[in-house]
């Protein structure tokens, strides 16, 4: 037993963290929160530079072969800078999309791009309110080509390419969803991005006319296979959240001992004390679950769905709670655009909502643990 | 990351069940499986008796306080050893409640301060549970300002004559020794004028008066010290030098880790799992799940991060500040569990006999005995000072009694 991450992995946190504190600063931040540019292209190719896109990736697809809980290590330091690129949407879900279900041919094709940082990925499974659902999935294949609307779809503006989830059977069993990927570039597909609460990760509606698609994975699979992939990105997200927590947390602390109040530095007042210690309560949480959600992702062991679903809903509830408390500990200052308090929780809020709610998560949680304890 | 045993530890692990299944009190399995916080009830049985023989057993089969050197009745085991012996002994280890203050405070702190003549004459009667110890710090005027206390020792010849009062002190009743926390200079700032001392609970002058507490039972005590004699001997650690010692005991209470504190989690959702509400069942209720996960995230949170404390202390690392989440977030989170599990009991939630009420009024008696929970060994609001502190590095409280000397500290309120 060993609940900690090896020294290497440690090494590659701080190569991680040093690298994002100097190419990813609050200002580089504020380039896309402005709106200037969609996302940081400078800081993308860095990343692909540093092997970090492709950290999951085997070998033989372009990536560096070094595995989940690599990954893991670098999401989290890219939730603690806020790092305004499309990473999960192309490193969570399409990437793990194509290697739990893609040929091999389309896993050459596409895996060493994302690897490279030359393609953005995307998945296009909402249609509208709601949370992830076979019922939900009104977007229609047929003969090779898809029709109909997705939204929100997470960088989908930018991306590349998406694994869409679309409907192929009128059963009404989870069997009617099947997986496509569609080349975003090739027509068909009309994207529009749309106005979210977190600029530094875009969503659009992608509208998709006679577009042509291949299938991922087999026909009838989809449903399954989204599962998977939804697990999956959970922990790695979760990551992402646990870094904005603690960062969030760093920001209050670092304000409370600066600021004076009073005639002493509020962090001295028990009101904020005892928030900041709270705060630090629900990362240290969140962060247990998720190095429990890491073991389980990494050797995909069977406790994997449960994992996933602690492993996002505590790190949903540190965020939250995190980078709205730092506001608080701010006072006047933190509700000002100057002040970075507002992306963190921006991102919190986002991050709360991109992969299906947390009364979403909360429900498959309990829902694995009933199958494990039946009554 | 590596949450599956080594070959090492599978081995230990084997040993140790083969021995469990093969020596423990099985006739009690069920019933202690059953208990809760609050309630550990053998019917026909008395508790103390079938604790002291498996403590007895254990000790004398090598699995006594696992940690410990084997010279002074341990095992010399480590950190996750102790774990997996913990998980294997499940609920067994029910029967230990009676010896977590002597094996996790008094014992360490004898281990650092005693003489090795001493510690070979006390530690393995304590780890074996033939002889039981408490811990005599809080008085009436010193709780979590612990350093307020007002008891004296005054030094006679050889020996140390004590007057004056603790309280709240578990298991005095029972115990057979017990350290204790004394006043010897009033006359310099409070933390500088303590020592501290390990006596016989039987020496004369020692009056143990149960205190019955809210929940109903008398776990805890009042106990009066009237010209008490303790020889110089069993003084620990040097003259004025008691909070330093004192510190050493209520670190080894956050040592003392991976027991897990109960967070009522398991019972919850056992009992949702089977409930039937006038809708159907409990577990496919909207808000009874997500209530159920949010309980159910906290209590793997706070597993896992008892786990990291240990995966940190294997590789030697001191232990951080994780066990003071641990009861703060234990403490308020049974409590809410006890509350919401009589919530759905509705009108019927208000009884609390064994026969009357749901699960033998497991909920009841959690609810009843939680909010002491949240005041021993340091208050809610102190455990959030520690971790303010000592891990955020926020400044200590004002403090306008620290430099005074400890009789010219005012005593009365408002
Ligand atoms: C939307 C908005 C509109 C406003 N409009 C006006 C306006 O029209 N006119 C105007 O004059 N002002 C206005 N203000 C300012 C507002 O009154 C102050 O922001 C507020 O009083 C807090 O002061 P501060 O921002 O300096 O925070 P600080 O006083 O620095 O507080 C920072 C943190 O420390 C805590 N803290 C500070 N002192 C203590 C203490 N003794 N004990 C415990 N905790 C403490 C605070 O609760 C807070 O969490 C506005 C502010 C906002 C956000
Ligand atoms: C079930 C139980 C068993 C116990 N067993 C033992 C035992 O075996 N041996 C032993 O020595 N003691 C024992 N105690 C005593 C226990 O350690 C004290 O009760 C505890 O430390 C709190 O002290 P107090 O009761 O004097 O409360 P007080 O210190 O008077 O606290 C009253 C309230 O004020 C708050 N408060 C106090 N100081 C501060 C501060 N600086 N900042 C913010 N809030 C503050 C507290 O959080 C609390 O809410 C036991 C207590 C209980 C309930």
């Amino acid at each position: 037993m060993n609940f900690d991450f090896s020294d290497e992995q440690k090494q590659m946190r701080d190569a991680a963290r040093k690298f994002l504190t100097e190419k990813c600063p609050p200002k580089a931040v504020r380039e896309v929160l402005d709106g200037k540019v969609p996302y940081d292209t400078e800081l993308w190719k860095g990343l692909a530079e540093m092997g970090f896109l492709g950290v999951a990736i085997p070998e033989q697809f372009g990536g560096a072969g070094a595995g989940h809980l690599e990954l893991c290590v670098i999401a989290e330091e890219m939730g603690r800078a806020n790092a305004p690129v499309p990473f999960s949407s192309t490193v969570y879900l399409a990437a793990e999309a194509l290697l739990l279900a893609g040929s091999d041919a389309q896993k050459q094709k596409w895996l060493p791009k994302i690897a490279s940082g030359e393609a953005i990925g995307t998945l296009a499974l909402f249609e509208g309110k709601g949370n992830p659902s076979p019922k939900a999935i009104k977007l229609q294949a047929s003969g090779g080509t898809l029709n109909g609307i997705k939204k929100p779809v997470p960088d989908g503006a930018i991306a590349d390419f998406a694994v869409v989830a679309a409907r192929t059977g009128s059963t009404g069993r989870d069997s009617d969803i099947s997986l496509f990927l569609v080349d975003l570039k090739a027509g068909g597909v009309e994207a529009k991005p749309l106005t979210n609460v977190d600029p530094t990760r875009g969503q659009a509606e992608l509208t998709f006319t006679k577009a042509k698609a291949e299938p991922l994975g087999a026909a009838g699979d989809g449903w399954s296979i989204l599962t998977q992939v939804l697990d999956r990105a959970a922990v790695l997200l979760a990551f992402e959240q646990v870094g904005g927590s603690d960062r969030a947390l760093e920001m209050g602390r670092d304000y409370a001992l600066d600021r004076i109040a009073f005639g002493r530095p509020i962090g001295s007042f028990q009101a904020v004390k005892h928030m900041l210690a709270d705060m630090y309560v629900s990362a240290t949480l969140a962060r247990s679950n998720c190095y429990y959600g890491a073991w389980a992702l990494s050797t995909n062991a069977a406790e994997l769905p449960e994992a996933a679903a602690a492993s996002r809903i505590s790190a949903t509830q540190a965020f939250q709670h995190c980078s709205k408390n730092n506001i608080q500990v701010h006072g006047g200052m933190g509700f000002t655009w100057e002040f970075d308090c507002h992306m963190y929780y921006r991102r919190a809020n986002a991050s709360a909502l991109t992969l299906g709610s947390l009364s979403y998560w909360e429900d498959q949680l309990i829902d694995r643990m009933r199958k494990k304890n039946p009554a | 990351m590596n949450f599956d045993d080594t070959p090492q530890e599978a081995a230990f692990r084997a040993e140790a069940r083969a021995w469990i299944s093969a020596n423990a009190p099985k006739q009690y399995e069920e019933e202690l499986r059953k208990s809760s916080l609050g309630r550990t009830v053998l019917k026909g049985a008395n508790i103390l008796e079938v604790a002291k023989a498996w403590q007895k057993k254990k000790a004398e089969a090598g699995w006594a306080c696992l940690h410990w050197p084997k010279e002074y009745g341990g095992r010399g085991a480590s950190p996750i050893e102790r774990v997996i012996w913990q998980q294997e002994e499940g609920p067994f280890g029910k029967l230990s409640g009676m010896f977590i203050i002597g094996h996790g405070m008094c014992g360490p702190t004898m281990m650092a301060y005693a003489g090795e003549e001493q510690k070979r004459k006390y530690l393995p009667p304590l780890a074996s549970g033939e002889k039981i110890w408490c811990q005599l710090f809080s008085e009436p005027a010193g709780g979590s300002d612990v350093a307020g206390l007002r008891t004296r020792a005054e030094k006679k010849g050889d020996d140390w004559i004590i007057n004056g009062q603790k309280i709240w002190t578990s298991g005095a009743h029972y115990s057979d020794y017990g350290i204790l926390l004394t006043r010897t200079d009033p006359n310099v700032p409070k933390h500088k004028g303590l020592t501290m001392f390990f006596l016989d609970m039987k020496s004369p002058g020692v009056e143990v008066r149960p205190i019955k507490q809210a929940s109903g039972q008398s776990d805890f005590n009042e106990v009066y010290f009237t010209d008490v004699k303790i020889p110089d001997s069993q003084r620990l650690g040097a003259v004025n030098d008691g909070w330093n010692v004192s510190l050493t005991t209520l670190m080894n209470e956050r040592m003392s880790i991976g027991a897990g504190v109960a967070t009522g989690f398991p019972e919850l959702f056992e009992f949702c799992n089977s409930l039937m509400l006038e809708d159907g069942p409990a577990i496919e209720d909207r808000s009874v799940r997500s209530r159920l996960a949010n309980y159910a995230v906290k209590a793997s949170g706070l597993r896992y991060t008892s786990m990291r404390a240990i995966s940190a202390l294997s590789k030697g690392e001191r232990p951080g500040p994780e066990n003071s989440i641990g009861k703060l977030v234990a403490g308020s989170m049974v409590q809410e569990v006890a509350m919401y599990a009589l919530d759905l009991q509705g009108a019927a939630g208000v009884l609390s006999g064994l026969e009357d009420a749901e699960v033998a009024g497991k909920f009841q008696a959690m609810l009843l005995r939680a909010p002491g929970t949240r005041v021993e060994g340091g208050t809610d609001e102190i455990m959030r000072n520690i971790i303010a502190e000592r891990v955020l590095g926020l400044p200590g409280d004002i403090r306008v009694d620290k430099d005074v000397p400890f009789n010219q500290i005012p005593t009365k309120g408002r």
